[in-house]
Formats: C-alpha cells, sequence, structure tokens
C-alpha cells in the first residue's frame, strides 16, 4: 500500500499556501495566543519577547523558553511557530522536537553564526526566512526555506523599511521576467542565487513559496497597503500586543488584510482602536541597531 | 442548460485559492472568486479552499458571505471542500475553538488537526474507486479526519482505515489538497459527476 511521506518540500511549502490572505501575530504569553486566535490570526509566533522590547532591552535575544512554546500549542489550534537564532542549527533542532509547526530563523533574534544559516532540507519542520530583496530571498530557498517574508524593520511600528523590501523584491521579480533567456545567466551571477532557480523565478513571474511581510505593520491600512503591493500575508510583530487595545486592532488588521482593495472596510475597522505602538521612525535607529542587515 | 460549460465559485476568504485556480484553469474552467454574498449568483459550483477554518468561518461572518453560502448549498449547489473546506462542511466537527461554525452540508463528524502538527503532515497516493484510474496523489497539511461518516458515501479511505473523502448529494469534502500537488482528477470528476447533472 502506498506510503506516507513526511517534510517533502511540498508539504512544507504547502503550510505556507495554506495561511495566504492571513495574519499572523507575534505573541509572548499563552493568554496572547488565545485573543491572536480568537481574533482570526491564522497563525501564532510563539516568542519570548516582542521585537520592541529586544530593541528597547537590548541584550542577547534567543529562541524562547520550552515551556512557554509548549503552553502556547496547548492553547490554540491554528499553526505555532517559533524563532531560532540565524544559524543555530541546534535552537532549531530543539524548535522542531517540540512540535512546533514552522520555524522562523529570525534577524529579530541576536545571530548564532555570521557566515552560514541553518541547512534547512534536513529538517521535517519548515522554516520561514527573512529577506530584504530577490537574490537574498532566493538563496534562503536555496538553503531550504519553504516560506519568504520581507523584513521590513521589527520593532519600529515604521512600515517604510517594509515598503521598501516587498517593492524591492517585487520589482526585482518583474525585471527578472522581462530579461530575455541568454540575459538569465549573468542575472543569477548578480542575485548570488543559483541559475535554475532564477530562470524559474523569470518564467512563474513569482517566487516558488509564498511571500509574506514583516516587520514595521502597525494599523490596519499599513496591513492592506502590503496586500495590494503584492504580499501573500503579512507578519505583526509589536504592532498588536504593544497597542493599547490588542483584541480590537488584532480583529481590524485581519479585516483589513482580507478586504485590502476595500478602503470603506479599512476606514470602518480604523474607528475607535485606540492608541497604536508608539514606535519608532527607522531613520532614528542608528545603523548597528538595524535587524534588518542581520542576515546577507 | 445542458451543455453550457459551468462557472465555478472559489471561496476566496483566506487560503490556497490561487492552487484551486490553476486546477481549473488546468481544466479549461471557468471560474471567479467568491467573497460577498452577491458573488454567488449564477455559479454552477462552489470550492470551499484549505486555509484555516476557523479564520475562514470568521470572516464569512464579517462579510455577509456566510448566509448565502448555507443557503445555496442547502438550495443544492455542487460544492467541493478540500481540509478547511471539509471541516467547514461538515455538520460536527471535533477540536473546534470556541464558537467555531461550520456551513454545514455534510452529515459527518471531522476532528481538526486529526494527525498532529506540521511535522506529521505528508504526501500519499490514495485510492479512490469511485474517481478511478490510478490512486491519486495527495498532501495532507495538518488535515483533519472524518470520524464518523454517517450516511455519507466514503471516496477515500488511508490503509489504516481512516476516512478521508465523503460524498453527501452535492457536497464532497476530502481531508487532503490534491490542489497544491498538480493532481487534477478529483477536480474533473466533481465537475462531471456533481456539477453537469446538476446543469441539467
Amino acid at each position: 500500500m502506498a506510503e506516507k511521506t513526511v517534510g517533502t518540500p511540498l508539504v512544507k511549502s504547502g503550510l505556507a499556501e495554506m495561511l495566504k490572505g492571513g495574519v499572523i501575530m507575534d505573541v509572548v504569553t499563552a493568554d496572547q495566543a488565545k485573543i491572536a486566535e480568537d481574533a482570526g490570526a491564522v497563525a501564532v509566533m510563539a516568542l519570548e519577547r516582542v521585537p520592541a522590547d529586544i530593541r528597547s532591552q537590548g541584550g542577547v535575544a534567543r529562541m524562547s523558553d520550552p515551556d512557554l512554546i509548549d503552553q502556547i500549542i496547548a492553547a490554540v489550534s491554528i499553526p505555532v511557530m517559533a524563532k531560532a537564532r540565524i544559524g543555530h542549527f541546534v535552537e532549531a533542532q530543539v524548535l522542531q522536537s517540540l512540535g512546533v509547526d514552522y520555524i522562523d530563523e529570525s534577524e529579530v533574534l541576536s545571530p548564532a553564526d555570521y557566515v552560514n544559516h541553518i541547512d534547512k532540507w534536513p529538517f521535517t519542520v519548515p522554516f520561514v526566512c527573512g529577506a530584504t530583496n530577490l537574490g537574498e530571498a532566493l538563496r534562503r530557498i536555496t538553503e531550504g526555506a519553504a516560506m519568504i517574508r520581507s523584513k521590513g524593520e521589527a520593532g519600529t511600528g515604521d512600515v517604510s523599511e517594509a515598503t521598501k523590501h516587498i517593492r524591492t523584491i517585487k520589482g526585482e521579480i518583474a525585471a527578472l521576467s522581462a530579461k530575455s533567456d541568454d540575459e538569465l545567466y549573468v542575472a543569477a551571477k548578480e542575485l548570488q542565487a543559483p541559475y535554475e532557480l532564477v530562470r524559474q523565478v523569470a518564467r512563474d513571474k513569482k517566487l516558488p513559496v509564498v511571500l509574506f511581510v514583516a516587520g514595521g505593520v502597525a494599523t490596519p491600512a499599513d496591513a492592506a497597503m502590503m496586500m495590494q503591493l503584492g504580499a501573500d500575508g503579512v507578519f505583526v510583530g509589536s504592532g498588536i500586543f504593544k497597542s493599547g487595545n490588542p483584541e480590537a486592532r488584532a480583529k481590524a488588521i485581519v479585516q483589513a488584510t482580507t478586504a485590502y482593495t476595500d478602503p470603506a472596510v479599512i476606514a470602518q475597522v480604523s474607528r475607535g482602536l485606540g492608541e497604536a505602538m508608539v514606535g519608532i521612525n527607522v531613520s532614528d535607529v542608528p545603523a548597528p541597531h538595524r535587524l534588518a542587515e542581520r542576515g546577507w | 442548460m445542458a451543455g453550457k460549460p459551468p462557472v465555478i465559485g472559489v471561496l476566496a476568504l483566506q487560503g490556497d485559492v490561487r492552487e484551486h485556480e490553476q486546477v481549473l484553469d488546468a481544466l479549461d474552467v471557468a471560474h471567479r472568486q467568491v467573497r460577498l454574498a452577491g458573488d454567488l449568483d449564477g455559479l454552477d459550483g462552489l470550492i470551499i479552499p484549505g486555509g484555516e477554518s476557523s479564520v475562514i468561518d470568521k470572516l464569512s461572518r464579517i462579510f455577509d458571505s456566510r448566509d448565502a453560502v448555507v443557503s445555496a448549498i442547502r438550495g443544492g449547489m455542487p460544492v467541493l471542500g478540500t481540509c478547511a473546506g471539509l471541516i467547514l462542511l461538515a455538520d460536527t466537527l471535533v477540536g473546534a475553538i470556541d464558537g467555531q461554525q461550520t456551513f454545514g452540508g455534510l452529515p459527518v463528524t471531522v476532528e481538526r488537526n486529526a494527525f498532529g502538527g506540521q511535522v506529521e503532515s505528508f504526501e500519499t497516493v490514495i485510492d479512490m474507486p469511485t474517481i478511478g484510474g490510478e490512486p491519486v496523489a495527495a498532501a495532507f497539511i495538518r488535515a483533519p479526519i472524518i470520524r464518523d461518516a454517517g450516511g455519507a458515501d466514503v471516496l477515500a479511505t488511508l490503509p489504516n482505515g481512516d476516512v478521508v473523502g465523503v460524498r453527501f448529494g452535492n457536497c464532497v469534502g476530502i481531508s487532503f489538497h490534491p490542489e497544491v500537488i498538480g493532481e487534477t482528477r478529483v477536480h474533473r470528476w466533481w465537475l462531471d459527476a456533481v456539477v453537469t447533472p446538476a446543469q441539467r
């Protein structure tokens, strides 16, 4: 009889396909995870501190306590993601053993290896990785990432970097697909990515995996703008639980992500949400403290 | 109306809408997205995609498409649900979140995430005698299982006997995703066996 094969590339990228059109929310407790689920999150990202707190408190940011991840997995029925440090393959092994549904190899945590990212192919659990441009996205996919999120600048509430990164990736894909076949060899060299993958993107006019946006989304209008710019879905980190009314804001961002082309709906859901997270302008963040520059 | 090419709606609130559209494109079948109640007018069938069932349920109520979908199903519109779509067609759920509702239409009991988390997700091939031919390619992604098929016809079972596909009248629900694997025969069969007869 037919065999079951777990951890195939198709099953890994397939879960991300199921998340399309949805919002993935950062949570630091089981109670927050329940609030996110009740608000309509398609998945939650379990972590110890949201990026805004990592930014303000400083220090080395690492994988969460396994107890916390267990509690969050027990609290919700939607997929649970968790972050491992860039290159920290043992944190990833631990997260897989805990039964998380996706691992985010994330620049929000302190990198564990400034040369190599995790070799993601041997894992059964899928990985999502950040990217600021097409070449970076394709390098992560080459290493086995089954989902890409543009990085933005986490923990700021300033959407400008998220805008820049999704526009860059989309623009580079459009430029690539306008090239003739004989130009793709040099394009692969310039993108520092394998030729076969470059040719596939040029032909399909899209990445071979789902592309979400992250890093600075704080309002329903921010989320809808990312969707109009071509994102498949949205990560919201500090923007929800650092705001005045997390329940209402979470619901509003979910609705705006679905009805992203309808300004009347976005206006309606934006009413009476209380204070958005205070935020910090990316231009005020000194360059060494910009998280998007981690990873390569 | 016999002979008129069908137009199929894909419920497009959240989930793998694009993959179902690609299968319909491959079969050269016209389709459009359904978000609001009025979007159902003039359709010959509806596909409820994979995604997060709790989210699709909520959004269908928020955007007022729920009542129209429920009455279309009760009125006999042919429906195909994959994974979350099967969950949304089940009359009874195991493992629902607080307040989660379904559209109903299949008199079956379905358990959400019945295989466990993502590390248990798998690819396989599965015999579907009703469709005939070679076993179909199937991706099970945090998939549900039909724990009690009730009076529905069983379309697919796993080797251990778990029921993963059923039909009851106009409603077809399967636990797995032929659409993410490029398998078109389940959709082809649904169009021929459920949608076309309903057009006459």
